[in-house]
């Protein structure tokens, strides 16, 4: 099969939320609780182990783009549906002890939910703060990039359901190609702060699901220059291993004196 | 009224709720501002490279009581091996290495038990199993704690098989050669136990753990030796190599514990402000400084036993420490932020 990825495109998104619902329609993820959160019209807040698609509502102090609004008291309201970023270096699937995260042939990055026995290391080692364990199931989940959908020939629900093409679904040349074209195009037509989100200089090596925003990345919670917990683990080792070949001869010098 | 407009029609549930009565309250909100005497705040925006209305970027370590208690347990039972293999081939401390191995063995009992029960499927640990993963730390550790439990069942059993007169000449030798290969093994892995758990949470994307990754093993393995030299301390052992494994441990803990209150930076925080900052003050102050001085000062048994006991327990609230900062740092966006602009 062909590699395939998400294109989300914050310019494009309404915060209809209709990919969140048909993400937990079509994959069965239970609610998550009913909470007022007081910050713009997003209740859901971040994505988590009942959220694979999470809508979030920035309220800014700045006009989007050549917009003929009041300059003087400038305010935008930016949309952009987070997903799972299906890391080329995942830090889930390198930290996951059981095997249980494994990489699909369509590039993904899946948990096989009959083989998770619910350690939550992968909570930690996720750069993204994307996966997490559903504390009334005890194992880890998160997006599946519809695995099940894709091989049936299917796109992926919640690129499906969206009606203004924000998310879009293909392949994964083809749609850094198209990513990098619409970036111009809204430079362009006055957009200057339109970007890429695509953390390819960076050890997680690029992803799976990137994005078209406005504005600095931190403004959508997306780390600016994310690393996969692998990286440190040379560095953890070295000083592990020097300091337990002293700690061996300090023990060994205690009962030879 | 036009007889073809329709009329809206009160809600069954609240005869009150119709279009009039929101219009009335829209209208006392705009002159009154919003209910229950709230002052009327400006909705949250977000601003320059700030993040999303502050909330976490990172998600928070879920490990319960189980896993720090675990680290306490298996640096104490890693680092008994070790002292258990030296005694033997340094000391011929005999009485000590057997007890130093019913230690280890203890540990190794308790470890694997902490650990399943932190599981969200405990029923599952066997999953575990079905891989060895070098790149995962969690992985590395499983095994590592297998292997550890066999080498030292292998000197124990072979110790007191021989020390309660099983074995008889001919077997004697070989025996004594089992005995050494389960110490030397036991001590290998048991060194690699005590350390490992420093990577663990030092190879994550948690800030505070990750920017402290060459600083946790050598501390965790510190607490681990001080911890052993204790428990066999308040064993009866009061000898001359656990009073010096004890200052040690102590001195190492009192120069990391500098280290950490020295180093400013913002990802530090949850080591400098909070719950986990004082947990982790109070702990490097038992562990360091307060068991080094009750060593030094007061060179009698009850002194070096306090003194045990007070590093045991710095040594356990360290542990916690660390989860509790893990959990502070994953909340803190900028803290994240700042790094990796740095980077």
């Amino acid at each position: 099969m062909t590699v395939s990825a998400f294109l989300t495109d914050a310019t494009l998104c309404i915060g209809c939320k209709a990919c969140e619902v048909a993400c937990k329609e079509w994959n069965e993820v239970p609610a998550d609780g009913m909470v007022w959160s007081g910050l713009s019209y997003d209740n859901t807040q971040s994505l988590g182990a009942s959220t694979w698609r999470h809508v979030l509502f920035l309220e800014q102090p700045q006009v989007a783009g050549p917009q003929l609004a009041d300059t003087k008291d400038p305010f935008r309201w930016v949309f952009l549906s987070d997903v799972c970023k299906h890391c080329a270096n995942a830090g889930c699937l390198e930290a996951c002890p059981t095997g249980s995260i494994m990489r699909t042939d369509v590039g993904s990055v899946l948990v096989q939910k009959d083989v998770c026995n619910g350690c939550g290391y992968c909570v930690v080692a996720c750069p993204f703060g994307v996966i997490d364990r559903r504390p009334t199931d005890g194992r880890a989940f998160k997006c599946t990039f519809c695995y099940d959908r894709q091989k049936a020939g299917l796109i992926p629900a919640c690129a499906k359901a969206c009606p203004t093409q924000s998310i879009q679904f293909g392949e994964i040349g083809e749609l850094q190609e198209r990513a990098k074209n619409r970036v111009h195009e809204l430079r362009e037509r006055g957009y200057n702060d339109a970007r890429l989100y695509d953390p390819q200089e960076t050890s997680v090596g690029g992803v799976h699901a990137f994005f078209v925003i406005l504005g600095e990345p931190e403004n959508y919670n997306l780390p600016p220059a994310p690393e996969v917990p692998t990286t440190y683990l040379k560095s953890a080792w070295t000083s592990a291993l020097i300091s337990a070949a002293l700690v061996f001869a300090v023990i060994c010098v205690a009962f030879a004196l | 009224m036009e007889p073809n407009v329709p009329q809206p029609t009160p809600s069954p549930v609240n005869p009150k709720a119709t279009e009039e009565r929101l219009d009335e309250i829209r209208w006392a909100a705009l002159d009154k501002g919003p209910p229950g005497g709230l002052p009327a705040t400006p909705p949250p925006q977000i601003r320059g490279r700030e993040s999303y209305y502050g909330l976490p970027v990172l998600k928070a370590p879920l490990w319960t009581w189980e896993v720090p208690l675990y680290f306490f347990v298996g640096g104490i039972a890693g680092v008994s091996a070790v002292i258990a293999f030296a005694a033997q081939v340094f000391g011929s401390d005999l009485a000590l290495t057997r007890t130093a191995l019913w230690v280890a063995i203890f540990g190794a009992t308790i470890c694997p038990v902490l650990l399943i029960s932190d599981l969200g499927r405990p029923a599952r640990f066997l999953a575990m199993l079905r891989v060895a993963k070098i790149q995962s730390p969690m992985s590395v550790g499983v095994w590592t704690l297998l292997a550890f439990s066999g080498c030292v069942f292998v000197a124990l059993a072979g110790d007191e098989l021989i020390l309660r007169g099983y074995v008889s000449p001919p077997m004697t030798g070989t025996m004594i050669g089992i005995r050494w290969a389960g110490e030397l093994t036991g001590a290998l892995t048991g060194l690699i136990l005590a350390a490992y758990t420093g990577v663990l949470i030092g190879a994550t994307a948690n800030p505070v753990w990750s920017h402290n990754r060459r600083a946790l093993p050598p501390h965790f393995l510190a607490s681990a030796v001080g911890g052993a030299a204790g428990v066999l301390e308040l064993l009866g052992f009061l000898t001359p190599a656990t009073e010096f494994l004890g200052i040690a441990a102590a001195v190492a803990e009192t120069l990391l514990g500098v280290h950490f209150e020295l180093s400013r930076l913002p990802v530090n925080a949850p080591l400098h402000r909070g719950k986990s900052a004082w947990a982790f003050r109070i702990a490097g102050t038992l562990a360091g400084p307060v068991a080094l001085l009750l060593r030094l000062v007061f060179d009698s048994a009850s002194g070096r036993r306090a003194a045990a006991i007070c590093f045991l327990a710095g040594s356990l609230l360290s542990r916690y420490a660390w989860i509790w900062a893990g959990v502070a740092s994953a909340k803190d966006p900028e803290a994240l932020f700042q790094i990796q602009r740095k980077a």
